[in-house]
Order: structure tokens, then C-alpha cells, then sequence
């Protein structure tokens, strides 16, 4: 295993170290709060001839996204960073560049959306892109979102894949706050991520082919979108199986979803993101105190991990789901409503309750994440299941 | 007739000590209270960046909108409440980048409003990138090599696409902003002031007295507004060399070309106008179609 020198740095910091040692070709990027440093730091890797990559300071993220869609189908490396509204603004982008089969790398500082006005952390940004074909992995620490980074570039780059990849950290509390990380030295990523041999290439100027053309018309419009299914489903295995190989190289494991405590847990959360460290640390002082409380914590949103997440909550009583977005109109947030199509096919149906929590930043205090479990060791014990999403902590 | 302190609400600034937004702040507020416009008689909308902050400290029935998107915003309350004063306050990035297409659309549809633009030369409220009119070869956050492209010029690009009240103001002149606001509001059809704001934090190139030694009034100088090619011209005056001097380079500040004659869109669609498209086209009769498909 390769030695790691260990750094006390924010998310974003690391995240743009991860971009570096990428090497990717090109990278356009447009600012929004909290993603903004990630790019700013990257430039100055630039500027200073650390990476030799074409970084294109773009008027809007709609140019950022459409100038990552061209310069990916001329066949480069490219990766870049937005949140929130840029997300948003990038909405007929990320179609183009999952339908294009494009394997762009982007993080996503995951931000509230308008209105009213927000800038702090939660999920409805990213959950909003779920079903834009994008493969979608969630950081809860800035190693988690170093580490995911460059697992990203494998995975897009697959040939079994050629899919974009979209790797989440929440805003603030990962961008921003000073976290210890381990970084890989330069060589060893490199040959982790390896060359990209981009296929049909705009600029392989032997073998001329024509990007983006109508598909309408009796043309081959829905067996493209069955392909792009089938790549996505394939992405699985993929994701899988370059995160074991990155555990070799760095001691540290990824699977789809991470569990703890959960071998005979009766009561557990379901849950994406920082949060997840909360949840941990409250699971472990009810251990201490005699619950048998567990943790999931789902990695990668999609593809989702529905047979994984079945497996995991097997044997247990009440399942708490927390989601740091709404679907509105839906059941519940978009977790909850995967969690509950997970467990359709199981044997055995624990109660699953939804809470929606955290909203535009609002503080998720430890008190908060135990009267969740509290709640399910209630409903464990007999009390009704109560009818969600509970807006967990709301004034 | 409200006093200029009436148009301020109890919420202090969050502007940093110095910033230009000040000055273009209490110009607005006293162009307002001379033009003894009480509250339900104006309207203002701001993009998102420092200068929409201001949302929070002027009192008004205002709109704070998505970045970039103040112009379809308040083009969509010039039409349905052609009796407001509406106003928009937009950044340069706002207005000039991620906006520049509603900004050409509004020049062009000469919809009646009077559009501010805080122009600092950078992107204040994310701290310190390039904007579209930051200076070529200005070394900023995002641009550690120095800015590639030449800036954007708004003046010469609203006068190229027509529009009919075209100023440019500069924040630490306040008696003179506040007349070209006055003006603006008064002016019937889209009217743009594009106003030099230095931002202290973030610009250390174009700042308060950079400008004060290169500004220089148009009216002093005997330019008539009423001559196009002439502004067209004064527009094109380029200042942002990184290293002109004052005597090199002087910078005009005023009315640059105001034209009261052009019809506004407003008058066109609701049919105040005479316009064309007004005329009923006959429609079709399609019977026979319908018929042979029984
Ligand atoms: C779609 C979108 N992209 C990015 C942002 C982040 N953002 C907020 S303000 C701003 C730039 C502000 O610059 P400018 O418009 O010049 O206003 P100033 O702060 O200088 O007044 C940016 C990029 C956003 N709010 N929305
Ligand atoms: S950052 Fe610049 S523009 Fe924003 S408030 Fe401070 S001085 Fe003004
Ligand atoms: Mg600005």
C-alpha cells in the first residue's frame, strides 16, 4: 500500500487536490457559493503549471455544462464543479451529456434551492438531477469526497459505462469545514485513474462521426434510452468493483452503502450524506445504553443499491429514513420512497417512517437525531407508525 | 413628498465598510424622494450578487430575483402595472454575464424601466471573480493568469441595439448620479445608467480614486445626447488599459444619448401604439379537410 500523507483541510480543498491529480484536459467552471473554492483552487494549480488543463472561466453554468459536453465528445478528460442554482441552470446540459454517453466528473457542493433565498446545505439541488442519468456518489466527509472524487473517473470511463459521474459533498459542513484527510501521492492516482481513450471522438479525425443527431421520427430514439438503462444497471458492478479496488490502495473500504451496528439492530436510519456522522455517534451512545440501534448510509444514489439496502435492514423492526430534500406531493423525500421500493420484494417488511431534516441548513442537533430513535424503539415496541415525512426539528 | 431617510428600512447594511453600493444607495433614495415617489408608485428588482442585497435596505415593494434574472422579472411588472416606476438594480455579473440575453432583449423591446447596473468589475458577493468587465490581463481569483477576454461594453452594445436613454454614473459622484436617476425615471422606454462601483474588497484596480482621477463629466464637455453616432463613439472609449494613465485615459460620465420620441413596447402591445400585428389575419376555413376525414 502506498504511503498517504495526512492533511487538516476543507472538502473543497481536497476535492480540487483530487481534480489535479486527475489530470483532466479541460475544465469549465462558473462560481456559486459553496462550491466556488474547488475551481478557484484548481485555476491556481493552473496558473502555477501543476496540471496542464485548459480551465475555462464560463459566463453561466449552462455555458460550464455545454462547454463540458463539447470538449468531452472531442474526446477529452473533463471535469468540473457547480451547486444549487448552477445545478439547476445546467438541467438541459446533464441530459446531453448522460444521453451523449459523455463520462464527465463533476462535484456538487450540495446547496438549497430558490426560493426563498438559501445558501446552506441540503439536497434538493442534487436530488433534483436524480433523473437526469447521471451516476450519483455521496460523500460524508472530505475523505469520503476525495476519495469518491477520484473513484469517479474509473467508473465514468469504464468502457462498460460512458456515463457522467456526479460526486456529492454538502455544503459547508464537508466544503468547509477542516476535516483530517489522507491524500494518495500523485503517481499512485494516476495510475488508478489511468488514461482516457475516449471513444468516438470528435477530434479522432480518421474516423469522422457526427455527434448529437436527431433521433425522432421512427428513428432510434428509445433503444438509445434503453442502452443508456442498460449502461447505468452495468454501472453497478463497476462502482463496485472500482471501489475495491481502491480499497486496496488505500486501506479505506467503499461499498454502495456503508452499514454499522447493524448485524442484530432493531432500530435503525437510513441516510445520505454528513449526517450519517451524527446518526453514528448517537447509534453508539444508545448501544452504550442498551438499544440496538444501526446505521445505514447510502453511498451511491444511483444506480441505487436496492438489493444491498434490503439485505442490510433484514432483520429489523423500524427503519427511520432522513431526507435532506422533499419530493413534493410524493410519500415522502426521494430516499424514503427508494428505501420503501427496496424493501417491497423483502420477507420481512420492518415499518418504515420518513423524516425530512435539515432544510436550507437548518441545524441537525444530536437531540434531534435521538428522538428519531426514539420514535422507532416506540414503534418497535407496538406504537403506531407515525404518517410522514416528519419535518424533523422545524420551528 | 417622502423624505430620503423614509426609504430606508430598519435593516443595516451588510455592505462592507466604503463599497460604492452606498452611494448608489442614497443617490436612489434621494432621486426617489425628489421625484416625490411614495411607496406604491415604484417598484424595484433586483439579481442576485452585493448589489441585491440592497433588497433588504430600501424600502419598497420590491422582487429579488434569480441571478441574472432581473430584466424578464421587471419587464413582466412594466407591462402588467404600466402606472409603476419599475426598476431594476442588476450586477455586471448578473446583468452583463448569466443575464446578458435578457439584457439585449430589454435594450431592444425598449420595454419602460429604468435599468441600474452596479458595475464593480468583478464578482463581490462570491468574492472576488472575474465578472464580463474586468479589466483584460486583471489577475483575480478565478483568473490567477490574468483575464483572456477584452470586456464587455454595455454602453456601446445598448446603443448598437437601440436603445433610447443610455448614462453611465459613477457611485462617488452622488449629486451627479442622483440627477441621472432622475432622468432615467423620467425617461419613457428601457433607460440603462451603467454605474462604476467600486467593490473595496475585491477590486484594487478600479477603485474610488482611480476613478476620481480619470471621470469627467459629459455635459461639461458639450457632448449633445442627442446624437448617436456620437455616443456610439464616446462608448468606445477604451479606458481599461491596466496601465493608462489619467492623461490617457479619461473616462466620461453623463447622459451619452437619449432619444424621448421612440415608442415603447408598452405602448405597442397594449395597443396604445399602431402596430401591425394588431390587424385580425382571417382564418382559414378547413371544413373540406375535416369532412374528408369523416
Ligand atoms: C445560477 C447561479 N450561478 C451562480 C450563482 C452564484 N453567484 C451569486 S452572486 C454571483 C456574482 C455576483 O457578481 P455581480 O453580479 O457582479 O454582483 P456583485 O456581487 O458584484 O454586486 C454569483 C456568481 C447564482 N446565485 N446563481
Ligand atoms: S464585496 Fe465589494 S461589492 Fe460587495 S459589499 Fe464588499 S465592497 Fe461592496
Ligand atoms: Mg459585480
Amino acid at each position: 500500500m502506498p504511503e498517504q500523507k495526512t492533511v487538516a483541510t476543507t472538502g473543497n480543498s481536497v476535492v480540487a487536490e483530487a481534480f489535479r491529480q486527475c489530470a483532466p484536459d479541460v475544465v469549465p467552471a462558473y462560481p456559486i457559493t459553496p462550491q466556488t473554492t474547488i475551481v478557484e483552487e484548481f485555476a491556481k494549480f493552473v496558473a502555477q503549471g501543476r496540471v496542464h488543463a485548459e480551465y475555462v472561466p464560463v459566463e453561466s453554468e449552462h455555458s460550464a455544462m455545454s462547454a463540458c459536453v463539447g470538449a468531452s465528445a472531442a474526446g477529452a478528460r473533463v471535469m468540473t464543479a457547480t451547486s444549487s442554482q448552477g445545478l439547476a441552470l445546467m438541467w438541459e446540459e446533464l441530459h446531453i451529456a448522460s444521453g451523449m454517453r459523455l463520462p464527465i466528473v463533476m462535484a456538487n457542493a450540495n446547496r438549497a434551492l430558490s426560493a426563498p433565498i438559501n445558501i446552506h446545505c441540503d439536497h434538493s439541488d442534487v436530488m433534483g438531477a436524480r433523473d437526469t442519468g447521471w451516476v450519483m456518489l455521496f460523500a460524508e466527509t472530505a475523505q469520503e469526497a476525495y476519495d469518491n472524487t477520484i473513484m469517479s473517473i474509473p467508473i465514468a470511463e469504464d468502457p462498460e459505462v460512458l456515463l457522467p459521474v456526479m460526486t456529492c459533498l454538502d455544503g459547508f459542513i464537508t466544503t468547509h469545514s477542516i476535516d483530517r484527510v489522507q491524500l494518495m501521492d500523485d503517481e499512485s492516482v494516476s495510475a488508478f485513474v489511468g488514461e482516457y481513450k475516449p471513444v468516438n471522438a470528435l477530434l479522432d479525425l480518421d474516423n469522422p462521426v457526427s455527434h448529437g443527431s436527431f433521433a425522432g421520427l421512427g428513428g432510434p430514439y428509445f433503444e438509445f434510452k434503453r442502452s443508456q438503462r442498460e449502461a447505468i444497471d452495468r454501472s453497478k458492478a463497476v462502482v463496485e468493483r472500482v471501489g475495491a479496488a481502491f480499497s486496496e490502495l488505500s486501506g479505506r473500504p467503499f461499498g454502495l452503502i456503508e452499514t454499522d451496528m447493524m448485524d442484530d439492530a432493531e432500530v435503525a436510519v437510513v441516510v445520505i450524506g454528513s449526517t450519517a456522522g451524527n446518526v453514528r455517534h448517537v447509534a453508539k451512545q444508545l448501544r452504550a445504553e442498551g438499544v440496538k440501534a444501526g446505521l445505514v448510509k447510502v453511498r451511491c444514489f444511483r444506480p441505487f443499491p436496492y438489493a444491498e439496502l434490503a439485505a442490510a435492514l433484514a432483520g429489523v423492526k423500524a427503519v427511520a429514513v432522513l431526507d435532506r430534500a422533499e419530493s413534493f406531493g410524493a410519500e415522502g423525500g426521494p430516499l424514503y420512497l427508494e428505501t420503501r421500493s427496496a424493501l417491497y420484494d423483502a420477507e420481512h417488511r420492518p415499518a418504515v417512517v420518513n423524516y425530512v431534516y435539515g432544510l436550507g441548513g437548518s441545524d441537525v442537533k444530536l437531540e434531534l437525531i435521538r428522538s428519531v430513535f426514539t420514535d422507532l424503539s416506540d414503534i418497535a415496541t407496538g406504537t403506531p407508525a407515525l404518517h410522514g415525512p416528519v419535518y424533523l426539528g422545524a420551528r | 413628498m417622502p423624505e430620503v431617510k423614509e426609504y430606508t428600512t430598519p435593516h443595516k447594511p451588510t455592505w462592507c465598510p466604503g463599497c460604492g453600493n452606498f452611494g448608489m444607495w442614497e443617490a436612489l433614495k434621494r432621486a426617489l424622494s425628489q421625484l416625490d415617489l411614495d411607496f406604491n408608485e415604484f417598484s424595484v428588482v433586483w439579481g442576485i450578487g452585493c448589489h441585491g442585497n440592497g433588497a433588504d435596505f430600501l424600502r419598497t415593494q420590491g422582487f429579488h430575483a434569480l441571478h441574472g434574472r432581473s430584466l424578464p422579472v421587471a419587464s413582466a411588472l412594466s407591462l402588467t402595472r404600466p402606472d409603476l416606476k419599475v426598476i431594476v438594480e442588476m450586477g455586471d455579473g448578473d446583468g452583463y454575464g448569466l443575464g446578458m440575453g435578457h439584457f439585449i432583449h430589454s435594450v431592444r423591446r425598449n420595454i419602460d424601466m429604468t435599468c441600474i447596473a452596479h458595475n464593480n468589475q468583478i464578482y463581490g458577493l462570491t468574492t472576488g471573480q472575474a465578472s464580463p468587465t474586468t479589466e483584460h490581463l486583471m489577475r483575480t481569483v478565478s483568473t490567477p493568469g490574468g483575464v483572456l477576454e477584452e470586456p464587455v461594453n454595455p454602453l456601446g452594445l445598448a446603443l448598437a441595439q437601440g436603445a433610447t436613454f443610455v448614462a453611465r454614473g459613477f457611485a462617488g459622484d452622488i449629486p451627479h448620479l442622483t440627477e441621472l436617476y432622475k432622468q432615467a425615471i423620467g425617461h419613457e422606454g428601457f433607460a440603462l445608467i451603467d454605474v462604476f462601483q467600486p467593490c473595496v474588497t475585491w477590486n484594487k484596480l478600479n477603485t474610488f480614486s482611480w476613478f476620481r482621477e480619470r471621470v469627467y463629466n459629459l455635459e461639461d464637455e458639450g457632448h449633445d445626447p442627442s446624437d448617436r453616432r456620437a455616443a456610439f463613439e464616446l462608448s468606445l472609449t477604451t479606458f481599461h488599459e491596466m496601465t493608462c494613465t489619467p492623461d490617457e485615459c479619461r473616462v466620461p460620465i453623463g447622459v451619452f444619448y437619449r432619444d424621448d420620441e421612440v415608442p415603447t413596447y408598452n405602448e405597442d402591445a397594449t395597443g396604445a401604439g399602431d402596430p401591425g400585428y394588431h390587424k385580425a389575419t382571417k382564418p382559414r376555413d378547413i371544413s373540406d379537410l375535416i369532412a374528408a376525414f369523416g
